[in-house]
């Protein structure tokens, strides 16, 4: 039952995919409204699913990779609810369906979705810290996707050749503003995941802290770039691409070292 | 009862042509010199149409006359670059005109007001009717719609325009921005003024004749800078327009670099508009520096000419459905009309015009 949830989710990205993709093809661009309904129909289903599978296991349901992409999903699905209306980057939602879909679509189709035997009280600090910087990771996304759009855009102004795009992309600077304010938020709940690791009273492999607290510095390093104004704007979008890519990496290592030596 | 139009545009007729048309008629003059029950005159630069309904058919050749009354002109030299649409056409042929489709550059909105100017002077006038208020009524909620809907009006193509959207682009509101004016043209003031409009209240300008530097700043609402000082201003600014008759680059990257590194976060937009360039085409290689010269404004109001193009497609469905509607909604409101008409011949309901 639940699978059918996250199959007709992955369906709603979809529809926003093809949607964004037939308009981008006619010309007509008017991404808001069927971009809107079609992730937060998305959105309600991933929180079913969520939901159903928590119940199921009696804990945050991040057990498995294939658990912990569709987590990674629905926070990068909750943090453009939250973002992309306030600041009204309209034209986010068309990127983020994409990423989404993508990484929906690659837990479904791959056999990833292993049941390991879980204590079912769970420990609430480890559920804590492995949701909150999940979390995180949505944040990171979503700076990742403006940086995208923030490099589209910047291509466009240089070389002079706008295409029916470039007048649905917000303007660089209010770009660059979400970047910051996402970078910031990610790296403000990253940090508290990675604190509260430190609580879980069990030690976290090796590995797993020094991926983390890797990750931790890139972004602390990119913030602190940015706010000395060390780094022009285009060269900070570029590194909330790089940033994500790593992250994403380091997530599958992560997911994957648990995997090997889970934890109660 | 006939709807028609007959006008002239400039898909027709030359400017020369055209003239001999405009401000000779009122759609008062119209109706009564041809016996319209509603007439409506719609004048342009780019076209003199007239809409009217009539009972009985009433040629081009008579509206041709009217429009040409204080003329002294042989008919046959006029009556060619007119064009006729009647009924459904007549409403489709509107339909495109209040959205802009008809006109010469595709999609501007000027026409828009024309077109609510003219029926406001028909209607104080008295000589627009049922027919043409429900019509033209319909055309305004056409032509919003297209607009709303469609990417018709979007992109500029003037040089003020285009320095506006561009703008807007960069750095979203421009209450904010800081612009520099180098070099007091006619174009700049243009730009200056296209700026202003949308919320710049930081303008300074610079000028080799301080007197006219203070002119223009004057009349924009800005501030004068002495030319030997105006480099200086690029650590401050955000915009700078420039169309001095320099026969050298005034800005280089060498000039510009060491400003940059004390603004790396915030861009800096530069239209240069004046022929020799006054900026460094190298500039543009910078980072944060977004140099336009008066070639690639040119390219980007082409490009946005051919999007508005693209558009049409999506606009002529648009219209197509309202003609439709709007044709059927009159159907029915005639054979209510009629059938009132035969009620009252039996002593019942008397028919209002207004009930058409």
């Amino acid at each position: 039952m639940d699978r059918y949830l996250l199959i007709a989710s992955t369906i709603c990205f979809l529809a926003a995919v093809v949607h964004t993709g037939f308009e981008l093809r006619t010309g007509v661009f008017r991404p808001m409204r069927f971009n809107f309904l079609a992730i937060g129909l998305g959105f309600i289903l991933q929180t079913a699913f969520l939901s159903l599978r928590g119940r199921e296991l009696g804990r945050c349901p991040i057990t498995n990779l294939f658990e912990v992409f569709v987590f990674l999903a629905w926070s990068v699905s909750l943090i453009y609810m939250l973002v992309g209306p306030a600041y009204r980057l309209s034209l986010m939602g068309a990127f983020t369906a994409p990423l989404v879909f993508l990484l929906q679509g690659f837990a479904l189709i791959t056999p990833i979705d292993a049941r390991h035997p879980v204590n079912v009280r769970g420990n609430s600090w480890l559920e804590f810290h492995a949701s909150i910087s999940l979390v995180a990771y949505g944040a990171f996304a979503l700076a990742c996707i403006a940086g995208v759009m923030y490099l589209l855009q910047e291509r466009q102004l240089k070389t002079h050749h706008l295409h029916s795009i470039f007048y649905h992309l917000p303007p660089l600077t209010n770009l660059f503003a979400a970047i910051t304010r996402l970078l910031w938020w990610g790296f403000g709940l990253y940090t508290l995941g990675i604190l509260s690791g430190f609580f879980t009273g069990h030690p976290l492999p090796r590995i797993q802290v020094v991926a983390a607290i890797a990750l931790w510095i890139l972004y602390a390093a990119i913030l602190q770039a940015r706010h000395l104004k060390w780094l022009a704007p285009k060269r900070v979008a570029a590194l909330c691409i790089i940033g994500f890519s790593v992250a994403l990496a380091l997530l599958w290592g992560i997911t994957f070292t648990a995997e090997l030596h889970p934890m109660p | 009862m006939n709807l028609f139009c007959v006008g002239v545009s400039h898909h027709t007729a030359n400017v020369s042509t055209r003239e001999q048309f405009v401000g000779n008629a009122t759609a008062e003059s119209i109706a009564s010199g041809v016996g319209c029950t509603e007439a409506l005159v719609l004048a342009t630069c780019n076209r003199v149409e007239v809409y009217a309904v009539s009972e009985k058919r009433i040629s081009t050749d008579e509206i041709a006359r009217c429009l040409m009354a204080r003329k002294n002109c042989s008919p046959d030299s006029y009556v060619s670059p007119f064009y006729r649409y009647e009924d459904q056409k007549c409403v489709q042929h509107l339909f495109r005109v209040a959205s802009g489709l008809d006109s010469m550059v595709v999609g501007e909105s000027e026409i828009f007001g024309q077109a609510k100017k003219a029926y406001e002077s028909a209607r104080t006038s008295g000589a627009v009717g049922p027919y043409l208020h429900r019509l033209f009524q319909r055309a305004f909620r056409v032509a919003k719609q297209v607009r709303t809907h469609t990417d018709i009006a979007r992109g500029a193509v003037s040089v003020g325009s285009v320095a506006v959207e561009l703008a807007q682009r960069i750095f979203g509101n421009l209450s904010e921005c800081a612009v520099l004016v180098l070099g007091a043209g006619e174009t700049s003031e243009r730009t200056a003024r296209a700026l202003v409009s949308r919320g710049v209240t930081d303008l300074r300008v610079s000028n080799r004749s301080i007197e006219r530097a203070h002119d223009l700043a004057q009349a924009v609402g800005g501030r004068a800078v002495p030319f030997d000082n105006w480099a200086a201003q690029c650590r401050e600014i955000d915009i700078l327009l420039t169309s001095t008759a320099s026969d050298t680059s005034l800005l280089t990257c060498d000039i510009l670099a060491p400003m940059l590194r004390e603004r790396l976060d915030r861009p800096l937009f530069i239209i240069d508009i004046a022929v020799p360039r006054d900026v460094d085409p190298g500039v543009n290689e910078m980072e944060g520096v977004y140099l336009y010269d008066i070639d690639s404004i040119r390219s980007v109001a082409e490009q946005s000419l051919v999007l508005r193009r693209q558009q049409v497609a999506a606009a002529e469905a648009i219209i197509a459905h309202h003609v439709t509607e709007f044709v059927d909604s009159i159907s029915r409101g005639l054979g209510r009309a009629s059938q009132m008409v035969e009620r009252a011949s039996l002593g019942e309901n008397p028919l209002r015009a207004s009930q058409l």
